[in-house]
């Protein structure tokens, strides 16, 4: 074992040296924002749901309002803060499940072949083509508001986003002779598949995964923005962005800017991750 | 110990209209090498896999140990993977890149003798050592490893199941001449050592003069000629046989000969 670290110490320090400013900022962010919901009861300076119509629509930077209030004077820094929970838990719940659904899709398309592959794909194309944002919209018209059925929705529409790339890869790394090795070793198709077809396919998942990380993200949030999400008066950023719509028109867009503001860069780092990982496994692919 | 313990009997394989294998016998005793002599097309690695269980014959039957293998039952799979294993062209293709060779190595012996994992660990480590790997190259991964080092390797995994037969499909045809001389050697040695038998499929004549006792040659999926390597390669019967020799580059070798021999025999 020991003869291993120093080629795993050299390895890592490559990629340390490759990695771009881009993605250390995003990476920073993201933890920002994680621990920013984490701790928000100790580290928000004000109550959530404190109202004080006093103190509404303050600009940021105004007394002990850092990031000002919002039209009905709360402190918009806490409910960013307090609305990261829900606003990156609810679209990390659509990532998990249709992560889930879209190995099992994918793999077992990709491992089944013929009319089975081909029902299953024309499936996920029809899935694929229906927005997402509609299925979760019907979807809470029959629950009504709440995010548990807005979830379960956008996790099957993304589930094609996943299942169609889980796919390819597995049809492309299942063609490779070791796949055929285990099998003349006796290993059953079910332990090829977990053991080995899975494990190189994950690589290629996680970075999709980011990717419908950021679009579940921005689709909740429109949700939320809707009226649809989360449920007054529960903080997530879609839900601030609309309750500051009137302020908008009042000339005092900052409690709605601030958590669009948030919004954007949550996206946009998890994208450069995302990228940053599919961009260095393709690397590893050509350096093999 | 008279007894095959491979036998091959009116193998036929057909592809739609295709026929890969055609009507394709032969025997294999212990410790004995066969060699598959033939072109590309000509259904010898078709034949192989067969061997392996990867394709099922349209007819005919493989005997393994006096017993007709096929059936995709586990029991059955399990017990043809006992007594045959393969060594594959591309022996990086045929490990798993994210795992060290020495894991791969260790899952078959998991799979075929359950038992403790310290006696699988020393059991990697014996095997390592039998084809001249260091426990270093063990910790690596595939990728890690030269291509003489990785068929070194597959070769390990194989015996770790023990068999009684090995397949070799083109096992050293993409390594360089100095490390195709070297796995040779070793593949000898291992002959001696453990008594396995060897189906040794090549299109390289000289590596099946030097690896095999007897050997078939297959055109067209049909066996043309058979008998010991050494006769068949110095008083071949066949034209096409002769023609496979001819193909060699050589002092005084007439390459118009060569293709004026193959129009002569492609008409026939």
């Amino acid at each position: 074992m020991t003869l291993t670290i120093p080629a795993l110490r050299a390895r890592s320090a490559r990629r340390r040296r490759r990695r771009p400013l881009a993605v250390s900022l995003a990476v920073a962010f993201l933890i920002l924002l994680t621990v920013a919901g984490l701790l928000a009861p100790v580290l928000a300076p004000h109550s959530p749901d404190a109202t004080s119509l006093l103190n509404s629509l303050l600009p940021p930077g105004a007394g002990e309002h850092w990031l000002g209030t919002d039209s009905t004077g709360r402190d918009v820094l806490s409910r960013i803060m307090y609305g990261a929970r829900l606003s990156l838990l609810a679209p990390l719940g659509v990532v998990l499940l249709s992560g889930v659904l879209g190995i099992a899709i994918g793999l077992l398309a990709a491992r089944a072949g013929g009319w089975a592959d081909a029902v299953i794909s024309r499936g996920m194309d029809i899935v694929f083509a229906f927005p997402s944002l509609l299925l979760a919209m019907l979807v809470v018209a029959v629950t009504g508001p709440g995010l548990t059925a807005p979830i379960c929705a956008l996790a099957v529409s993304y589930t094609p986003f996943v299942g169609r790339v889980v796919r390819s890869v597995a049809i492309q790394e299942g063609a490779r002779p070791y796949m055929e090795s285990y099998r003349v070793m006796g290993f059953g198709v079910l332990w090829v598949t977990l053991r080995h077809l899975l494990p190189n396919v994950m690589p290629v998942l996680i970075a999709q995964s980011a990717l419908a990380f950021g679009y579940a993200l921005v689709d909740l949030a429109s949700l939320s923005y809707l009226g649809l999400g989360v449920r007054p008066p529960d903080a997530d950023w879609g839900s601030m962005i609309s309750q500051a719509r009137s302020a908008i028109l009042q000339g005092e867009p900052w409690s709605g800017l601030l958590p669009g503001l948030v919004v954007l860069l949550t996206v946009v780092s998890v994208n450069v991750l995302g990228e940053h990982i599919g961009g260095s496994i393709a690397g590893k692919r050509e350096g093999s | 110990m008279n007894a095959p313990v491979l036998s091959v009997t009116s193998l036929v394989k057909r592809f739609g209209h295709l026929t890969a294998v055609d009507d394709v016998s032969f025997e294999l005793m212990p410790g004995a090498s066969l060699g598959i002599v033939g072109e590309s097309g000509s259904g010898k690695t078709t034949t192989a896999r067969i061997l392996a269980g990867l394709e099922q014959p349209t007819s005919g039957t493989v005997t393994l140990d006096g017993e007709i293998v096929g059936g995709q039952s586990r029991r059955a799979r399990l017990r043809q993977a006992r007594l045959l294993q393969m060594i594959f062209q591309d022996p990086y293709g045929s490990f798993d890149p994210r795992r060290t060779v020495a894991e791969s190595i260790a899952e078959p012996l998991r799979l075929h003798a359950p038992g403790p994992a310290a006696a699988h660990r020393a059991r990697v480590g014996e095997l390592l050592d039998q084809v001249g790997l260091s426990a270093r190259a063990g910790e690596s991964l595939p990728r890690e490893l030269s291509g003489g080092q990785r068929q070194r390797a597959a070769i390990a995994r194989a015996l770790g199941i023990a068999p009684r037969v090995l397949v070799l499909d083109e096992a050293v045809a993409a390594l360089d001449v100095s490390i195709q001389a070297q796995i040779l050697t070793l593949l000898d040695e291992l002959r001696r050592d453990t008594g396995i038998s060897y189906v040794f499929v090549s299109h390289d004549l000289a590596v099946v003069r030097y690896i095999t006792d007897t050997a078939v040659v297959m055109r067209h999926g049909r066996i043309v000629e058979r008998g010991e390597t050494e006769q068949i390669l110095r008083s071949p019967r066949h034209p096409y046989t002769r023609l496979l020799l001819d193909s060699i580059p050589s002092p005084g070798w007439d390459l118009d000969r060569v293709a004026r021999d193959r129009r002569a025999l492609d008409a026939l």
